[in-house]
Formats: structure tokens, C-alpha cells, sequence
């Protein structure tokens, strides 16, 4: 792998008319980093992250994605990253296996390759005997962990995660968050945004939006020292009040 | 290529396993068209009517035979007098009454004018409209027969053929109508269903992600319901021949091309709704508000668009179901071609370049 930055935005800004969501961001990601991007609802997290999945197009600045130009390039950075939604992201009138089979589809992945992926998939998420019923039965956590799986289906460099963990339980997150790190040991660069203040100390940098400004960016431990605080929550409370 | 193919495989998983859509989608078209080709029929047969024959002579014996006679009307009751009219009306077993005057016979003879009253039950007009219509029919029949041959001083009399469907069946105007609407749900409704659907479960952010192209992930939802549309408009098409008896004058290659054209216009609303709204129920809503309802109503399918107000006649033109029923009314009961056609199939190829258009600055919108 390169020393090549995963995601470099530089003064990245997005208007609506005469609303400003994104103003002027800018932050490097660098490969294998696991990415945590704060804000309140509103302060612009939703319209950077879709900039950077190449589905919005920048209103000015720039940004390159797994090395990638969001203007110009934008078909091979949805080539080269994986999405996961806030809401749930398979389809549960098919199988296990028939949304691994599509994911791998519409990625271009050959015929062999998703036959082994399925495969190995199963496997290793011990989901062998569900593989042939509808997603809709399974519970809630093995679903999410069973969507972190298929959007690293094609070996993504970078995956992009819209608030992973809503609505799932303590145990669960611990477990999904693991799997996290292992993508990362892997060399995956993960892009992750979060209402759970406890999640972003699970994170080796993170960046707090507000108003469409980034205006804190460091490791937990250096925010927690910048701010004077003993979590991550008293941080994000003084940045969103404005102080 | 195989990125799409994927897509498409899963677009039938969706339509398969949801069963009871799919009974409802491919068995609609069947029991709408025996309905409306079996049940509902503008001919009526064996109507009850009661007679009020005081004279009770010759005449009047033979006319009221006669009108027993041609099928329409079964007797329900003799009445003895007017009093009795309203009963049998309000008893509900009776539909019309024949009221003859007293010595009919005698002033025919004498007078050369004997008046005979029809009393029909006005709480149900179309009924009471063709019923009288058949009687009045049958009287003048009548009356031309009792003159003795050439003493009638000037006879004109009608000779009545109906072009293009010469039994005024009714079926022939509830094959094209079924064909219609069916079509409309299948294209536009549940495609705009199918797309807002894929939206509400936030699938569609998914699919914008990866690499299929959006353009794709519309053609490739809309594939499988153009497909339903085929199998319907052929089980449509069949019923209506075989077993119905609806002609099919013209080119079979003409009319697919043009049922193409109307599920494209479909489509094209259907994509432009689910470009609106963001869940299946609205676009549900919409759909059958602003698209079924018109389509049924004023296509002129089941109410004669010539006899609306002004308003709405002048809103009908914006109804692509108008211009469809005409096109395959001519096709498939006058036999002409494109020649006849060609305004109302240009007409649906406009409004569907418009609509597309459309959706796609929608669609962009959205996107920025």
C-alpha cells in the first residue's frame, strides 16, 4: 500500500442557494485510520460524506478519495469504497446469500470470486445454517454485522459508515466495533459517523462539525486535553453550544 | 453488463416473493375482463315488466305478445288499475309498465291514433332509458306492421347498422378500457411503489454509492414491471378473442408498438412520482389519485367524454389514457393504421419526452 492519503479534503464546501452546509473543510485520512466524524443533525455531516461518496458533486475546493478526484473521478471512487447506511442496508426479501450474491454483482466482482466470498462470508460470521433464509428473520446485530461484511465485499479501500450502530445493543456495538478494528488491521480506512459519544473514543482521530465547520479535529486524548474535559460527550456539548 | 444483470435478478426476487402482489397484479386483468365482459353488459335481457290492458282486445293482446316476444321483457304482473303501477315499482320486481288505453282496437280503427303510456322506474335511468327505448322500438315495429301494405301515406323507415360492432356488444369497449388501466397500474403505480420503496429503506443511498450508474438502477426497477405489463396485455388481448369474441382488425405489430409507447408514457409518470416522494404510501396515494382515477373516469372508458362539462373535457386532453383507448379502439375495431393514429401516438410520445425530462432534472436536484 502507498503512503498516499486516503481521503484529503482541502477548503471542501457545499452550497444550496444561499445556505452554506459544508464551509470550507479540510482534514487528511490516512490509509488504515479509522476516521470519526461528529456533529449534531444539521451541522453538515450527512452533505460531506456524500461529496466525498462521489453522489453530490463539491460546490468549491477539493477533495481526492482513495486517491481518486470527487469532480472528475467520481465513478472510480464508488469503484474503490464501500457504504454502509444509517438505516439498514441489505434487502430482507432475499437471503443471506442472495444479497451477498447481489452486492458482489453490482460491484463487477466475477462469478468464481463471489462464489468464494459467499462462502467464506458464512463461514466466518457462522452464518451457515441461515444462509438460505430471508434477512428479515435474523436479529437486528447479525444483520449489521452482516451489512459491514458485504459493503467490505469487494475489498474497498475506504469504507464510508452513516451511524452504524443505531439502534442496536451494548454488546452488539462491542462486537461490530471489533470487527471495525480487524477491517483496519487489514489496511481498510474506515470513515465513520456517530451520535454515540462512546463510539468516538473508539476512534484514532475524529473531527466535530458545526454549522458546516470543522472545528475541532484530533485524537480523542488531544481533544479531551484542548477542551479541559474528561469525555468525549463534554467536548462535543461545549463545540455544539458554541464555546 | 453483469453489474446489471445482478440488478435485475434481484428486481424479480422483490416481485416473486411478494406473492399476493403478484396473484393481485396477474389475476386483475383476468377478473376485470370476464367481470366487465360477463357481468356488466349495457344489453339488458328478460327485464320485468307489468301490463295494464284495459281494453283487452285483439290489438293490444298482440302488441303485448310481441313485446314478450323479443327477449328483453318477461311478464311480472296483469294490473288492474293506476294504484296498482306504484306498488308493483315500489314491490322493486318490476321495471316498466305498458299502459294501454281503453278500447284500444276501436280507436286505432277509428280514430287512426291510440296512445299507449310507458311508465319506467326513473330511480335507475340507464335502465329505465334503454328500457324504454326497447319498447318504443318495438311499438313503431309494430305499428308498421298492423298497416295494411301501401296505405301508409310516406314511410320512412331506419335501417340501422352498427359499424364496427354490429351487436353493440359492450365488451368491445371494456377490452381496450381493462387494457388501459391495467396497464397504468402495472407501469406507473407500481413502479413508483417499487422506487420510493427502495428509497424508504434507505437502499437507494446503497445503490447510489456503488457503481452502477443511476440511469441503470431506473431502467433496471422498471424492467421486470414492463414485463408484467406484456404478460397482462397479452392475457388481455386473448380472453377478449377467444373468449369474448373482440376482434382484432388490425396490425398485432402496430398495436404492441403502441401499447409499448402507452407503458413507456406510464413509466415516465411513475418515475416522476417516485422522484417526489419518499414513501411508498404518498407515491401510493398519488398514484391512484392523480393517475388512476383520471384513467378511469375521464379516458372515456366508462363515461363518454363528448357529454362532460367543458372543464373537464378540456382535462381529459392531459389524460394519456384518452389518447391510448382511442388509438387501440381504432386498431383493434376499425383495423386502420398509422395513418389514423399517428396524432394520438405523437401526442403520448410528447408527453412522454416531457415527463422523462422531468424526472431527470428531478432526479439532478436531488443529486446536487
Amino acid at each position: 500500500m502507498n503512503k498516499e492519503p486516503a481521503i484529503q479534503a482541502e477548503n471542501l464546501s457545499k452550497k444550496f442557494g444561499d445556505f452554506t452546509a459544508v464551509d470550507q473543510i479540510s482534514f487528511t485520512v490516512q490509509p488504515g485510520e479509522i476516521f470519526g466524524f461528529l456533529g449534531a443533525n444539521g451541522a453538515g455531516k450527512t452533505t460531506a460524506m456524500r461529496m466525498l461518496t462521489g453522489l453530490s458533486t463539491p460546490t468549491a475546493g477539493d477533495a481526492r478519495v482513495a486517491g481518486y478526484d470527487v469532480y472528475r473521478e467520481a465513478e472510480q471512487i464508488k469503484r474503490h469504497i464501500g457504504y454502509m447506511s444509517q438505516k439498514f442496508s441489505l434487502y430482507e426479501d432475499l437471503t443471506v446469500r442472495e444479497n451477498i450474491q447481489f452486492y458482489g454483482g453490482i460491484y463487477g466482482l466475477s462469478f468464481r470470486m463471489i462464489r468464494e466470498k459467499t462462502r467464506e462470508l458464512i463461514d466466518r460470521l457462522q452464518l451457515g445454517e441461515v444462509a438460505r433464509s430471508l434477512v428479515r428473520s435474523l436479529p437486528l446485530g447479525w444483520k449489521q454485522k452482516l451489512a459491514f461484511s458485504v459493503a467490505l465485499l469487494h475489498q474497498p479501500r475506504i469504507v464510508f459508515l452513516d451511524e452504524p450502530t443505531g439502534g442496536v445493543d451494548p454488546i452488539t456495538r462491542r462486537q461490530f466495533w471489533e470487527m471495525i478494528y480487524q477491517a483496519a488491521d487489514e489496511g481498510v480506512t474506515l470513515f465513520v459517523t456517530t451520535h454515540y459519544m462512546d463510539e468516538a473514543e473508539y476512534c484514532d482521530r475524529i473531527s466535530v462539525m458545526v454549522d458546516g465547520r470543522i472545528d475541532a479535529l484530533g485524537t480523542p486524548k488531544e481533544l479531551k486535553e484542548q477542551y479541559q474535559v474528561e469525555s468525549m460527550n463534554e467536548v462535543f456539548l461545549q463545540l455544539a453550544r458554541g464555546q | 453488463m453483469k453489474q446489471f444483470q445482478a440488478f435485475i435478478i434481484k428486481e424479480f426476487y422483490h416481485i416473486l416473493r411478494d406473492t399476493r402482489s403478484l396473484i393481485i397484479l396477474l389475476g386483475l386483468p383476468v377478473v376485470l375482463v370476464i367481470l366487465f365482459g360477463f357481468a356488466i353488459s349495457n344489453e339488458i335481457k328478460d327485464a320485468r315488466i307489468a301490463i295494464l290492458d284495459p281494453s283487452r282486445d285483439e290489438l293490444s293482446r298482440q302488441l303485448t305478445q310481441k313485446l314478450l316476444a323479443s327477449g328483453h321483457f318477461t311478464l311480472s304482473a296483469y294490473l288492474d288499475d293506476y294504484e296498482a303501477i306504484e306498488d308493483r315499482f315500489q314491490q322493486g320486481d318490476t321495471k316498466l309498465v305498458v299502459v294501454y288505453p281503453p278500447d284500444m282496437a276501436q280507436r286505432y280503427g277509428r280514430d287512426r291514433e291510440a296512445k299507449i303510456q310507458l311508465v319506467a322506474d326513473g330511480s335507475d335511468p340507464n335502465t329505465a332509458t334503454t328500457l324504454i327505448n326497447y319498447a318504443s322500438a318495438i311499438i313503431v315495429d309494430f305499428q308498421r306492421e298492423q298497416q295494411p301494405f301501401g296505405t301508409a301515406p310516406l314511410q320512412i323507415v331506419p335501417q340501422l347498422k352498427m359499424l364496427y360492432n354490429p351487436a353493440l356488444e359492450s365488451v368491445y369497449m371494456f377490452v381496450p378500457g381493462v387494457m388501459t388501466v391495467i396497464l397504468m397500474l402495472v407501469s406507473a403505480m407500481m413502479t413508483s411503489i417499487a422506487i420510493t420503496r427502495e428509497k424508504e429503506l434507505g437502499t437507494m443511498e446503497v445503490l447510489l454509492a456503488s457503481p452502477l450508474r443511476p440511469s441503470l438502477i431506473v431502467v433496471g426497477k422498471v424492467i421486470p414491471y414492463v414485463l408484467l405489463a406484456v404478460v397482462n396485455t397479452l392475457v388481455i388481448l386473448l380472453l377478449g378473442t377467444f373468449v369474448f369474441g373482440v376482434p382484432v382488425e388490425g396490425s398485432l405489430l402496430l398495436l404492441g408498438l403502441e401499447c409499448l409507447l402507452f407503458v413507456i408514457t406510464s413509466l415516465a409518470l411513475g418515475i416522476l412520482i417516485s422522484t417526489r416522494t419518499e414513501s411508498q404510501q404518498v407515491a401510493m396515494m398519488i398514484s391512484l389519485i392523480a393517475l388512476m382515477l383520471p384513467t378511469i373516469l375521464l379516458s372515456g372508458f366508462i363515461f363518454p367524454i363528448e357529454s362532460m362539462p367543458w372543464p373537464l373535457q378540456w382535462l381529459s386532453n392531459i389524460v394519456p389514457a384518452k389518447w391510448f383507448i382511442i388509438i387501440i379502439k381504432n386498431i383493434m375495431l376499425k383495423g386502420v393504421g398509422i395513418p389514423f393514429v399517428w396524432k394520438e401516438s405523437f401526442i403520448l410520445l410528447l408527453m412522454s419526452a416531457l415527463l422523462i425530462a422531468a424526472s431527470i432534472r428531478n432526479f439532478k436536484i436531488r443529486l446536487a
